[in-house]
């Protein structure tokens, strides 16, 4: 089939669905006319019931905690797919370092991004932490602190200190860290079955007042493992991808 | 079914929150469109980063704060350095066929 | 204002659509299948808001203030990040694909076999 064809093949079915989309939304109640029972119910009783103040991260780790366990190995599946596919062809087609930086004139990195990027590596940590840690009491949570995590690490190989980033996230290590983070959020479900109560029961203290770092139970607990699956998982990506590139800045 | 807006320090009122919230979402619309009819892959990078920025501020528009910081760190960070990165792969198979192809070109050509 | 969001959402989703099936270069497929995962967003959200309600958060207000659905902020925000990574292996195939056919223009992946 022919490109023009298939463009106007699209643009007939682009037309019907949209049709089709046009006419459902006439059903719908208008836009912040909310209907539906579910979230009013959720955030009258979230504080009450887990003394988590985050009614995002309660419904995330306790009320649906299940979803969040597949899509938390949907993750841990798509590194190891990055990980196996970008190892097929490694002992074929690689040449040695030497070469490959040779024609490719990189120029030095500026004082300018060194310095800057240096100097964020270390509060970028300290804010990814924060974020992982905070999950039940205020926006913050699991996914988006180790996603600020593995930003430290890139700031690192931004710098220029490309040897310097491969020797801080060893491939074993960045492994072992990303599996313990999967395997502790089952394992956290898995303890509660084996003190005979449903999976992923909160069977934690619940602390004393909503709102403080201690309480709501597993929740906070979850988003710590939570927090060191997804920063190992793209640390471990993105250092695939750098190997393939294999381009070593000039004075590192 | 409207709701009683209850006075927080949070709350704006409900009209301006209408004008921010239209003008923000046509400001994505533009965006995607932006993004898409760039064709050069390395611009469309750099396209793609700043249009996660602007979901970010729709979603702050939308009372989201923690889909905001998702989108912010992912789309605006990490996507563009996985995406860059791949592109650097392939433009730089590419140079060294190119180099090679030529190099036996010459190597051909002397005889 | 009742139904402009949902309308942008389907503009969004039939421009990246469009992107993807004249798309001449992988990478360039890749961003506009992006694009079209972030028109999934503005719908999740756009269906739980509240107009006159604020963030689902209770550190600092009180307990009974009207707040926005936090169901679908659940679901958007474990979307954007799982998605991420998905796109990810989906650059490693186009890094394959590169190496083993030498080319990324998809018109042309088709008819190399064998």
């Amino acid at each position: 089939m022919s490109s023009r064809a298939r463009l106007w093949l699209f643009l007939a079915g682009m037309a019907g669905l949209a049709a089709c989309y046009l006419w459902g939304l006439g059903g719908l109640p208008g836009f912040g006319h909310y209907p539906g029972p579910y979230g009013d119910i959720i955030n009258r009783i979230a504080v009450g019931q887990t003394n988590a103040t985050g009614v995002v991260s309660a419904v995330n780790f306790e009320y649906r905690g299940f979803d969040t366990v597949g899509e938390e190995f949907i993750l841990f599946a798509a590194a190891t797919g990055v990980a196996t596919v970008l190892r097929h062809l490694r002992g074929e087609r690689e040449r040695p370092a030497r070469d490959e930086a040779a024609d490719r004139d990189a120029p030095p990195t500026s004082s300018a991004i060194r310095l800057s990027t240096l100097m964020l590596a270390g509060p970028t940590v300290v804010l990814g932490w924060w974020l992982a840690s905070h999950a039940q009491t205020t926006p913050s949570g699991g996914f988006q602190g180790g996603i600020v995590l593995a930003t430290a690490f890139i700031l690192i190989y931004l710098a220029g200190q490309f040897l310097a980033f491969k020797r801080f996230s060893p491939v074993d290590v960045t492994d072992a860290v990303e599996a313990v983070g999967a395997g502790g959020f089952a394992a956290v479900g898995v303890t509660a079955v084996a003190m005979g109560l449903p999976y992923l029961t909160n069977f934690l203290g619940l602390g004393s007042k909503p709102g403080a770092v201690s309480s709501s139970g597993t929740i906070a607990l979850i988003s710590f493992f939570v927090g060191m699956e997804v920063a190992a998982a793209f640390v471990l990506m993105i250092s695939e991808l750098l190997d393939q590139t294999l381009l070593i800045g000039q004075e590192s | 079914m409207a709701v009683q807006a209850v006075v927080t320090p949070y709350s704006v009122s409900p009209g301006l929150m209408d004008v921010l919230q239209v003008t923000i979402l046509v400001l994505v619309a533009a965006g995607a469109t932006a993004v898409v009819l760039t064709r050069d892959p390395v611009r469309q990078v750099i396209v793609l980063s700043g249009y996660g920025l602007l979901m970010a501020v729709l979603f702050l528009a939308f009372q989201a704060p923690d889909v905001t910081l998702s989108e912010l760190t992912v789309g605006a960070v990490a996507l563009p350095i996985l995406l860059m990165l791949a592109l650097a792969k392939v433009r730089k198979a590419d140079s060294v066929r190119d180099r090679e192809r030529d190099g036996e070109r010459h190597g051909k050509g002397d005889k | 204002m009742a139904f402009f969001p949902f309308v942008v959402v389907v503009w969004i989703l039939a421009v990246g659509l469009y992107g993807m099936v004249t798309s001449r270069h992988l990478m360039h497929l890749i961003m506009c299948l992006i694009v079209v995962q972030s028109s999934t967003y503005v719908l999740l959200l756009g269906v739980g808001y509240k107009t006159g309600a604020v963030a689902p958060y209770f550190f600092d207000i009180p307990v009974h203030t009207p707040a926005v659905d936090p169901v679908v902020q659940a679901l958007a925000l474990t979307d954007v990040v799982v998605e991420a990574a998905v796109t990810a292996l989906l650059l490693a195939f186009a890094i394959q694909a590169h190496k083993r056919f030498g080319t990324l223009d998809p018109h042309e992946l088709v008819q190399l076999k064998g």
